[in-house]
């Protein structure tokens, strides 16, 4: 027997999406340039890394650090910068309590210093800016989501995209002043004057599905478990299909 | 590789059972599927296993339960690096549902796949010989949806994303064929302890 075994799908692989292995394969040198802050506990750290092969938005990338011991701490963290920007890649970082990268980046790391990445890694989140992207984030789940955005302002594309973000407080929105008319933010601990507090609810999701653009939304969850649970069940019960939903879970 | 200045990393006692590039996640368990959790209940959910066997066979949750019980207690690994010691799974060892369908000898690999189309793939020398469990349940408990309940795949010495959550099936096939991850830039085996991470490792 050797055909080719496919078994009944209700969840899509994007076939359309080419990953290199060889470049999945290879730490490369990454030069922290700048740092900015975004929130009180978020920063966007930009590396150059001269031979970056590019990426796709929504993909993420693989970071070590290594101590004098020889010990070597690493994690995957998604790509905030739009992949036209040669040469670069930017990342935005929660400072997690205790987190041993993330502390280090927080902390210590300053403009000059070198860290060691290979990626871009896994297709299935990405976006290549072919259809409709209905970009649903919470919290530091946002950064893979303006990476999307960014591309689709940065070459002016008319496909439809629209981002539902959800932070705890307007002081945490990451990214605020990007936002546009694409955008809508929803709350959950204060919000500005006139702007209810609540979790993102299905008033936010369903007219979006009521009127979708041609040929459909293909949805992008991306935030904690809970919601991406929470999300996702939004998805669905307003009549997105699941094998048009992909989900990027922050454990 | 070069060390990074001002890295020193969180407080370490060099621990046998840690992977290269793992760290100990402790009491977390982080859910990583980027599907969304289906609503399965246990009367809903059947296991297949066919392909190259003598006898294909489905169960169902009541049947499957009939199998003698078999549990795992060690440790799991995710490719995202964290680790997770001394976990407690129960359900049953793939051998008893592969003792009843009987693969053919020219049975090399399986595809296993899920109630969501999940597909994973592995060889059948990874599930066989008490390396691989259909579980249920987890700390003595229900296995939570989130992590796969009703029941998923279990194959600890691998990394997790090869314990299909939500199994539906088996297929045992001749020849090698790369699951969902492995086709989006995974290792095609992802063994933890030589960091079989991505294709290329």
């Amino acid at each position: 027997m050797t055909e080719t075994f496919a078994p009944a799908t209700k969840f899509a692989v994007p076939g359309r999406i080419a990953v290199s292995n060889r470049a999945a394969a290879v730490w490369q040198t990454a030069t922290l340039t700048e740092i900015r802050r975004e929130t009180p506990h978020a920063a966007t750290f930009r590396f150059a890394v001269p031979d970056w092969g590019g990426h796709l938005p929504g993909q993420h990338l693989m970071l070590r650090l290594r101590a004098e011991d020889g010990y070597v701490a690493q994690r995957h963290y998604s790509i905030a910068s739009h992949p036209d920007d040669a040469g670069h890649v930017e990342l935005t970082l929660d400072h997690v309590e205790g987190g041993e990268v993330s502390g280090w980046f927080h902390t210590v790391a300053e403009p000059g210093d070198q860290v060691e990445v290979r990626g871009p890694l896994s297709g299935f989140f990405a976006w290549p800016g072919d259809r409709p992207a209905l970009l649903l984030g919470a919290g530091s789940g946002v950064v893979p989501l303006m990476s999307m955005l960014r591309q689709h302002r940065a070459r002016n594309l008319s496909v439809p995209l629209r981002l539902l973000v959800s932070a705890r407080s307007p002081e945490e929105l990451i990214y605020a002043r990007e936002y546009g008319a694409e955008t809508t933010a929803v709350f959950t601990r204060s919000a500005p004057e006139g702007v209810p507090v609540g979790r993102m609810a299905a008033a936010h999701v369903a007219p979006l599905l009521a009127e979708p653009p041609a040929g459909g939304w293909e949805a992008y969850v991306c935030g904690s478990n809970g919601f991406a649970e929470h999300a996702s069940r939004l998805l669905v019960e307003a009549g997105q299909p699941v094998d048009r939903i992909r989900i990027e879970r922050f454990g | 590789m070069h060390v990074t200045r001002g890295f020193t990393g969180r407080p370490r006692v060099p621990d046998a059972g840690l992977p290269p590039g793992q760290y100990d996640a402790g009491d977390d368990w982080p859910v990583l599927s980027a599907e969304v959790t289906p609503d399965l209940a246990p009367a809903d959910w059947t296991f297949r296993v066919d392909g190259l066997v003598a006898e294909p066979r489905t169960w169902n949750w009541t049947q499957a339960h009939e199998l003698p019980s078999s549990a795992y207690e060690g440790d799991i690994h995710c490719v995202t690096s964290w680790s997770k010691f001394g976990v407690r799974f129960g359900g049953v060892s793939l051998d008893a549902f592969l003792n009843v369908v009987r693969p053919h000898v020219s049975a090399t690999h399986v595809v296993a796949y899920s109630h969501t189309g999940y597909t994973t793939n592995l060889p059948l020398d990874d599930v066989t010989g008490g390396r691989a469990w259909i579980a249920w349940e987890y700390d003595g408990k229900p296995l939570p949806a989130e992590h796969g309940g009703p029941a998923r795949l279990l194959v600890p010495h691998l990394y997790f994303w090869k314990s299909a959550k939500w199994i539906a099936g088996l297929r045992l096939l001749d020849h090698d064929e790369p699951g969902f991850w492995e086709q989006n830039g995974y290792h095609g085996r992802g063994n933890p302890w030589e960091e079989q991470r991505y294709s290329g490792d």
